[in-house]
């Protein structure tokens, strides 16, 4: 490395705390200019918080940036660009119906007198998209794009800006393996025209491929910066995953009894119309919790989705006690004996407006005892409200008062005590400690042990690979819509582990 | 026979301004993401400012100004509702409907005396276009209108190449379709928002000036008559899209032209009159699958609200 | 059991007392606004208001007069009370009672020598199918396609009218130059209450149909499964409930409660359909459902307000000259004000930092 490397960006001791979580703990971070930097980490190390706040979408809590050696205050996305820096962002912001060209000029649009200088934006667009290797047509419309070359748009609108540092944010998370080659050849044609670029990124094998340096995030500290050339992917997951003790006390053995619920084949679209399972094959068995790992967006929603009848199946089969419940209702598979903690519990798993009791009984309100045929019985709706209160201790505001002003442990108490108490055979549980913090997790935890003793049939999907391990008595790992391999969580170690997660063979 | 066309097609002509140019103004409003019920009420509006400026001036022409205005006050109000005050949509169209009807008779009966109608003002008189009202055919259709009709044809052309071949329509079609994109990049969502839906107003009003100046020469009680509901259906029927709102402004104006002429024939009328009605569930049932409004229509955008 | 209920009624007031309070302000306020259009075009509001007071309630007569008012507000506030529940827009209310009253009046005069216990519920109960009927287009349409329910309904508005009127004007017109109906047979119609006054009975149908809205949207499955569509569809979804079928019923309901307050008038009011019954009933039914929080007990104190205002309005045009409609202005002015809450807060912000502070 050049001695007289220069400073493209130093943050220095920036923290930044959200309610309930502290995102940056005290980093210090720099990138040198016209190198490729990976800022490695799992979901919720921190990474994309620090670049936001580089971005100027957040204000740090404490600390200094300076780019290109100069001291700056950046309040807003403008003040970044001003200075340089373009951020493109996971979720892109591009106008579908709009074409390249329009989506680029957005904002800055060249004029002939007073109409829109159509041609120029063409052309201007153009020169940039050859000039840095990233063919596009202007004349597209966004809509009609792939999503690799929706990325190349949004990079485009950053050039177009006079970006001299770029942050890309988990760029290869909606990318085929084929676009992703295709953005590896962007970025390097993009260094090789002195463009600085952070690469922000969970999977593994990507920094080796392509970054100069690596810095890698764990729960909002910097565990440290490694020279790609000398470190190798089993310290890099070592490095991000690390080496934390088991929350839960014990799990005693438990033997695993008949197969409940079998899934041969499973095929399924995403809302993008693009294929997020392709060939799921899964059996689970009484008294037995199997994990899914991996990363989110590999397929673990539209998973959930298919198993609990929201979501349609293009192919393949479930079955649930020998019987064929593929594509049917939600109702019908809530009485065959499913239960479902769902990923988001604010959309989905709650209606925030309704009392904590009528809450409690969603997806059973249309059963005896809470109904009888047409009427509903609200004593008992009351009596079973106050009895799961009191056995999940949830901490409220009274069983009558809405659920929205419960905090994210409780909302999440009230879900799981829901998906319980309804005595299921099958639960399929997504997500179910996001957000939370250590004692609900802890409680959740313990509820998920006393279900496996009590013979139910548990799927556990989940982007804490921690939690994975610690609860599961087997592993399954999921990568882009396919189980890449099965381990017993006692002997699989995280490397092994997290290599499949990333795509990696062994 | 020709002649029977003729007078029919003028006779759309002649009918479609109120319509044509609140969808237009609709067009406006939803392609920034607010929903603009308010329009009867605007048309409403600007019919009665028209006759009440042109009572106490004299000069059919300060009625029209005083129509926009007082339309465009609606539109302001409508906006400054929904988009500073979070209102329901929806809601604060209907509310603006309901407080036009009773301004508008209120003052009707205040200034004139009479809940019906009020007295009758001078109007705006057609025009005879010269060397073009002599074409034959063409010349009969389109030569001898009003001139509001005129206006309103230059209307639809600016108001599409604004929309669709200048900066600024950009950024209005942006701020409809996906505003926080729009607002990383610099855009005032909020300040687009303000001017279209007043805009809206405007045009509306403008609309309501003929009906009363440009026809009738008097306001009475309620005499948009729907013309607002049905210049939202035109904006949906034409896809968001000034020509196609316009298109579709014709489309009703004619049905309304023949439901005139076919008075006598055989048919009652209430059935024919129906037509617009039942042509724009047509509409809605069929093209909602290939007619997309904006993506962010309904809803309220605020910076950092996901 | 008795504890349940009080802490029902509590329960009400404590959550829902931000509601209350906001359309109690928003009504104040709507008045003042009026006492100023009534300044300013000459007249004295304090006369005006104290004319308008009294002939709602001044006496026996004014209030029985004002119930008559209030009775077809109650069925259309419900209307879209129910509808909203749902998340629902019905702004077909019109049309639906229309359509309501003209199925009523014709099986009214249709059948003769039917006792009244059977020719009463029948038209009743024909009305309210037909009001029902009325709302299915819109209703399927937004189930299925999509289609925003708002327009649709005004387009069912018009064309419901337009029905009836041809009916009127033809296949049942009576004799005259008057596009109504006959008399509907004694069989059919609604009692009178009080002697000398237009009350009639339908006011006991429509605080029945009180009654049975909040019963059914409270105390019921199907009201459980409608609030929770209205209120977030991705979860009722996952609760095992079918979004479709919940906005078809609960259309269908709302059209029902449309179709009812048509057959009311006609049953009862004028014994007959004539053309133009309605001044806008199902308009006015939007303004009592925002003002009354699209609760059922909201919806009867609302078009209380709502009937005394415009029967109190009729006195106070006869003894003050200002016209019926500053009352239609005052109604418009409160959806206004209640359809953005967010305006109080700025009162809030006033009081604490002067009127800088406001924006």
């Amino acid at each position: 490395m050049n001695a007289e490397a220069l400073s493209a960006v130093e943050m220095q001791h920036i923290t930044k705390r959200f309610p309930g979580v502290l995102a940056n703990d005290d980093i210090t971070f720099s990138v040198l200019k016209g190198e490729i930097h990976a800022l490695l980490g799992e979901n919720g190390a921190g990474k994309t918080t620090l670049m936001n706040i580089l971005y100027g979408l957040y204000r740090p809590d404490a600390g200094e940036i300076c780019v290109n050696s100069q001291k700056v205050d950046i309040t807003e996305p403008n003040d970044a660009i001003a200075l340089g820096i373009g951020m493109i962002h996971q979720h892109f912001m591009l106008i579908p119906p709009f074409t390249v060209a329009e989506n680029v000029i957005l904002g800055i649009e060249p004029q002939k007198t007073f109409l829109l200088d159509r041609e120029k934006a063409a052309k201007d667009v153009q020169e940039i998209s050859q000039k840095y290797g990233l063919t596009v047509d202007p004349r597209a419309k966004v809509q009609d794009l792939s999503v690799g070359i929706e990325q190349r748009v949004e990079i485009l609108k950053a050039l177009y800006r006079g970006a001299e540092i770029l942050i890309l944010d988990e760029p290869t998370a909606v990318l085929t393996p084929q676009e992703v080659e295709e953005l590896f050849k962007v970025m390097k044609s993009l260094k090789e025209e002195g463009k600085t670029i952070i690469f922000i990124t969970h999977k593994l094998k990507e920094p080796m491929a392509t970054c100069d340096r690596i810095t890698v995030l764990r729960k909002g500290k910097l565990v440290g910066t490694v020279l790609t050339e000398k470190t190798d992917i089993s310290s890099l997951a070592r490095m991000m995953v690390g080496r934390d003790v088991c929350l839960v006390v014990e799990k005693p053995p438990h033997p695993a009894g008949g197969t409940v619920m079998e899934v041969e084949n499973l095929e399924a679209y995403n809302d993008r119309d693009i294929k997020a399972l392709r060939g799921i094959n899964l059996v689970l068995r009484k008294g037995e919790i199997l994990g899914i790992a991996g990363v989110e967006g590999n397929g673990q929603l539209e998973l959930a989705e298919t198993l609990t009848g929201l979501r349609k199946v293009s192919a393949g089969k479930i079955l649930i006690n020998g019987q064929d419940m593929t594509n049917r209702s939600a109702r019908d598979i809530i009485n065959a004996g499913v239960s479902h903690i769902p990923e988001d519990r604010r959309k989905r798993g709650l209606i925030l407006d309704f009392s904590l009791a009528e809450n409690l009984i969603l997806g059973s309100h249309f059963k005896s005892p809470f109904s009888h045929g047409f009427q509903m019985d609200y004593d008992n709706v009351f009596t079973h409200a106050d009895n799961l209160v009191e056995t999940f201790d949830i901490r409220g505001t009274g069983i009558e008062s809405q659920v929205k002003y419960l905090s994210g442990g409780n909302m999440q108490k009230v879900i799981v005590a829901r998906e319980i108490g309804r005595e299921p055979e099958i639960i399929i549980a997504s997500q179910p400690t996001r957000g939370l913090d250590v004692g609900a997790i802890e409680y959740i935890h313990e509820q998920i042990l006393r279900m496996r003793e009590q013979n139910k049939a548990i799927l556990l999907i989940s982007a804490d690979l921690d939690e994975v391990l610690c609860l599961s008595d087997r592993v399954a790992v999921i990568y882009e819509g396919k189980i890449v391999g099965e381990r017993d969580p006692q002997t699989a170690t995280e490397e092994e582990l997290g290599l499949l997660m990333a795509g990696g063979k062994i | 026979m020709l002649s029977e066309i003729v007078s029919l097609l003028a006779a759309t002509l002649r009918i479609s301004p109120p319509i044509a140019l609140a969808s237009i103004g609709g067009a406006y409003s939803e392609r920034t993401g607010i929903i603009n019920i308010g329009l009867e009420g605007m048309i409403l509006m600007g019919a009665f400012a028209g006759v009440a400026a042109t009572h106490f001036v004299g000069n059919p022409w300060v009625g029209v100004l005083a129509a926009v205005l007082a339309g465009g006050a609606l539109g302001l109000l409508h906006a400054v509702l929904c988009i500073r005050f979070k209102a329901n949509q929806v809601v604060s169209g209907v509310g603006v409907n309901i407080l036009s009807l009773g301004l508008t008779t209120l003052l009707l009966q205040v200034i004139w005396g009479n809940r019906g109608a009020s007295d009758s003002v001078t109007g705006l008189k057609p025009l005879h276009l010269p060397v073009i009202a002599d074409i034959p055919v063409v010349g009969d259709i389109i030569g001898k209108q009003n001139p509001l009709v005129y206006i309103m044809l230059i209307i639809v052309v600016l108001a599409w190449v604004v929309m669709f071949r200048t900066p600024f329509g950009l950024r209005i079609r942006a701020v409809g379709e996906h505003p926080e994109a729009a607002d990383t990049v610099g855009i005032h969502v909020h300040r687009i928002q303000y001017i279209c839906v007043t805009l809206s107003g405007m045009l509306s009003g403008l609309g309501g000036a003929y009906l009363s100046l440009g026809w009738l020469n008097l306001f009475s009680q309620n005499m948009s008559a729907g013309r607002g509901f049905i210049a939202l259906a035109a904006n949906i029927f034409g896809k968001w899209n000034p020509a196609g709102a316009f298109g579709a402004s014709l489309l009703f104006s004619f049905t309304d032209a023949l439901q005139i002429k076919l008075q006598g024939v055989g048919i009652p009328i209430q059935f024919i009159q129906m037509i617009p009605y039942i042509l724009t569930i047509l509409v809605l049932a069929s093209a909602v699958k290939r007619a997309i409004p904006p993506a962010a229509i309904g809803k309220h955008y605020e910076k950092g609200e996901k | 059991m008795k504890l349940n209920k009080i802490a029902e009624l509590v329960k009400i007031k404590r959550e829902s007392v931000t509601d209350v309070f906001i359309s109690f302000i928003a009504v104040i306020a709507a008045l003042l606004v009026g006492a100023v259009i009534v300044y300013i075009s000459g007249s004295s509001p304090l006369e005006a208001y104290k004319a308008l007071y009294e002939g709602a309630f001044g006496s026996t007569y004014d209030f029985a007069q004002t119930l008559t008012r209030t009775t077809p507000l109650i069925f259309t506030g419900l209307t879209v009370a129910f509808a909203f529940r749902c998340g629902l827009f019905n702004i077909g209310g019109e049309g639906q009672l229309y359509v309501g009253g003209m199925t009523a009046a014709i099986v009214g005069v249709s059948f003769t020598g039917l006792p009244i216990y059977v020719h009463l519920p029948l038209a009743l109960g024909a009305g309210a199918a037909a009001g029902g009927a009325w709302s299915l287009v819109p209703s399927v349409l937004k189930a299925r396609v999509g289609a925003h329910e708002v327009i649709t309904t005004i387009m069912m508005n018009y064309i419901g009218i337009l029905l009836c009127s041809y009916l009127a004007n033809y296949s049942f017109k009576a004799e005259g130059w008057v596009a109504q109906t006959d008399v509907v047979e004694p069989s059919a119609q609604l009692p009178k209450l009080v002697p000398g006054t237009q009350l009639t009975a339908s006011i006991f149908v429509a605080l029945a149909c009180v009654v049975i809205a909040y019963y059914i949207l409270y105390k019921t499955t199907l009201g459980y499964e409608i609030r929770a569509v209205g209120l977030n569809p991705t979860a009722a979804e996952y609760g095992g409930i079918s979004v479709q079928k919940s906005i078809v019923v609960a259309m269908l309901i709302s059209g029902m409660l449309a179709g009812l307050g048509g057959t009311g008038e006609v049953l009862g009011l004028h014994r007959r359909f004539i053309f133009g019954f309605s001044p806008g009933y199902g308009f006015d039914g939007i303004a009592v459902a925002v003002l009354g929080r699209n609760h059922p007990v909201g919806v009867v104190l609302g078009a209380l307000l709502f009937g005394a205002l415009r029967n109190g309005g009729m006195v106070m045009k006869q003894m003050t000259n200002v016209p019926t409609d500053l009352v239609i202005v005052i109604q418009g002015i409160v959806i206004l004000f209640v359809a953005a809450p967010e305006m109080f807060r700025i009162f809030r912000r006033i009081r604490k930092g002067g009127i800088r502070n406001a924006f």
